[in-house]
């Protein structure tokens, strides 16, 4: 995994609710055996139409606005477990996903990918859609070591949450598999002691 | 004093991340074959086997075909997707029903009908719906293809606690109201993030007097609002669905795990996070109007007035009931539909096809309608067959389909085509979440036989 360190980006902004993991990759994407590609079908049915031309009035497909930070309404992630949907997400380029709320498998799978949800208050995040709105150069900078985030066009921050152990493992672009591994003798003893066993 | 939930969590913890979440054994994985194929290729990539190969069982259900099952998969990338399953099966020795196998069918409906999914166990699956064998007083939650993999490698996840909610259900369901009516009820007051970060224990009078089949589907449904879980606390009703079942113990060790399972319900004064009550005599037939399922109604209910909706929401209010061609304050009874889809790991069950089958008994399918009737597993299509509800089907019209998550999630061929309605006893109402513009209504089995028969959405 990459390392995750400070970013500043210019956003790209999808002031949506409840954007669930169908909406950010269908199920049709879904048939792949590798991780590689979903970002060419990230929100597919919301950027190409029937005939998979893209649809002008999506974000994505609108020049004005690129970016490492993709900036959403509250509660990101709804629905399925799907990986596919950090993959594509991380394909597309994204490396920040900034909401009100997250839905939990989608932050878990977000960080086992090296992709930083970032959960502000409803203040700031309709500010910055404000903000960018207003100017679409706008930027954010967002320090995983300090947890904060900052609007730089209103020069206001915030400070996110994020447990130590996934801030360690993003900043050293390690995955849990390398932790779990390690504790083999553990996982052994556990067997062995265990109450009632299945 | 403990809850429920704290007891099985307890009864997991290998070890402790210090400021960080909880390495958590597994005591039952399932795979299938969507989201376990990156999985197998990281521990390829890392020379790795599968540390406790027994614990892993491995089923081909959300992109295979419901009809035709014998012959080979028409659509390559499917056909090579099922393949790579059972080549990772074989390759890691892992337990696979592949198409056509007696014990295939949808995960979430084999693990118990099998016995797998037994009380106090912890259970994952990367699939969300995972909270369906929760019904049993088990730890069970959907987790992403990393964590599969995490699985696969060292029988552990990692997991920060989650906070605890009970809900209780208290007084008596009104007849015609079933466990998708409450669910679907739960979730539009709890909304579709309204859970998030908590494991929920089910509980109240109308919980307990819930079969194993509606526990299932009451639990399967947690997810959709946004609940890492859902369980209701495992009794007599629990044990004598178990008892016999395959995989669960025999003889003495069937004695021993009773005694141990007893032990597994809050203690009285357990504390929770949060804990909410509704009445259940106040539950309607239920269906959804929207495009998350937390915009539920009662069937002959009008759809929310902008008034009614918090000012931040109205903008993707609007989009969703412009997605479904409906408006604010519009009642849906008498409304045509297209689509009647039976099935999924929420209503896939035996019970599900008694009562569509009850209702439709002697009526006709309204020409208008498609029915897709997809039974969870081969062993429900062959109760069906046993107690011969599939002529009672015959005879009204429909016809019985071959096992698989089908229209849930369209990703096989059973699609709802752009702007038709389809009344879908499955878990999302999602846009596009059966074809792309397809337009999901969800409701029961009985509101979606009512629907089959007159053609348009009826009160049952």
């Amino acid at each position: 995994m990459e390392k995750f360190t400070t970013i500043t980006s210019t956003c790209v902004p999808l002031p949506i609710e409840n954007v669930d993991t169908d909406q950010i990759i269908p199920a049709r994407f879904l048939k792949a055996t590798t991780r590689e590609g979903f970002g060419d079908n990230l929100f597919a049915d919301w950027r190409y139409d029937k005939a998979g031309n893209p649809k002008g009035d999506f974000v994505l497909n609108n020049p004005t606005y690129k970016g490492e930070v993709l900036v959403a309404g509250k509660n990101f992630g709804s629905g399925s477990s799907r990986e596919h949907a950090a993959w594509a997400i991380g394909g597309y380029g994204f490396k920040v996903v900034v909401s009100s709320f997250f839905a939990d498998i989608f932050r878990h799978n977000a960080l086992n990918n090296g992709i930083l949800p970032v959960a502000v208050s409803e203040e700031f995040l309709g500010e910055l859609f404000v903000s960018v709105k207003g100017n679409s150069k706008a930027t954010v900078t967002v320090n995983l070591q300090e947890q904060t985030i900052t609007n730089n066009e209103t020069g206001k921050s915030e400070s996110f949450n994020i447990n130590a152990y996934k801030k360690e493992c993003l900043l050293n672009g390690l995955d849990d598999i390398d932790f779990l591994l390690s504790n083999r003798d553990k996982i052994e003893a556990f067997e062995k002691q265990r109450v009632y066993s299945y | 004093m403990k809850t429920l939930f704290d007891k099985i969590w307890d009864a997991h913890v290998v070890t402790t991340v210090k400021d960080g979440p909880t390495q958590l054994y597994i005591d039952r994985h399932f795979c299938h074959e969507v989201t376990s194929p990156q999985a197998f290729s990281g521990l390829r990539a890392r020379g790795l086997k599968v540390l406790r190969p027994e614990r892993t069982t491995l089923t081909a259900d959300h992109n295979i075909p419901t009809m035709g099952q014998d012959k080979p998969i028409r659509d390559d990338t499917s056909r090579f997707q099922v393949e790579t399953l059972e080549k990772n099966a074989r390759d890691f020795g892992l337990t696979y029903y592949g198409l056509n196998h007696p014990k295939n069918g949808i995960v979430h409906v084999i693990g118990p009908e099998n016995g797998y999914t037994q009380p106090g166990m912890t259970i994952v699956c990367g699939d969300s719906h995972t909270s369906t064998h929760g019904a049993f007083g088990a730890i069970a939650f959907g987790i992403g293809t990393s964590e599969v993999e995490m699985v696969l490698a060292s029988q552990c996840v990692l997991q920060s606690r989650p906070k605890t909610m009970r809900i209780h259900f208290e007084g008596r369901l009104a007849e015609n109201v079933g466990a998708k009516d409450m669910a679907l009820y739960m979730i539009s007051k709890m909304t579709t993030g309204g859970a998030t970060g908590y494991f929920v224990e089910y509980a109240g009078e109308a919980v307990r007097n819930l079969t194993m089949e509606q526990r299932m589907t009451l639990c399967n449904l947690s997810i959709e609002m946004g609940a890492r879980g859902g369980m209701v606390a495992p009794d007599e009703t629990t044990f004598a669905y178990l008892k016999g079942r395959e995989f669960a113990p025999k003889g003495e060790r069937w004695e021993e795990a009773l005694a141990y399972w007893k032990t597994l319900k809050s203690d009285d004064g357990a504390r929770f996070d949060k804990e909410i009550t509704f009445n259940a005599a106040e539950i309607r037939p239920m269906i959804t109007y929207g495009t998350n399922p937390g915009m539920a109604i009662p069937v002959d209910g009008s759809i929310p007035t902008l008034d009614e909706i918090e000012e931040a929401g109205r903008g993707s209010f609007r989009r969703s009931l412009h997605y479904m061609g409906f408006a604010p304050g519009e009642k849906l009874v008498g409304k045509p539909i297209d689509y009647v889809f039976l099935g999924s790991c929420t209503n896939g069950r035996i019970e599900d096809f008694q009562v569509f089958a009850n209702y439709v008994k002697g009526k006709r399918k309204a020409d208008n309608v498609t029915a897709w009737l997809v039974p969870g597993s081969w062993q429900v299509r062959e109760q069906i067959e046993e107690e011969g509800l599939d002529e009672i089907l015959r005879e009204a019209g429909f016809e019985l389909r071959q096992p698989g998550c089908s229209a849930c999630l369209a990703m096989n061929e059973d699609k709802v085509p752009a702007g038709k309605y389809a009344v879908s006893t499955s878990n999302r109402n999602f846009e596009g979440r059966q074809g792309p513009g397809s337009r999901t209504i969800l409701a029961g089995p009985l509101v979606a036989a009512a629907a089959a028969v007159s053609g348009k959405i009826t009160v049952p």
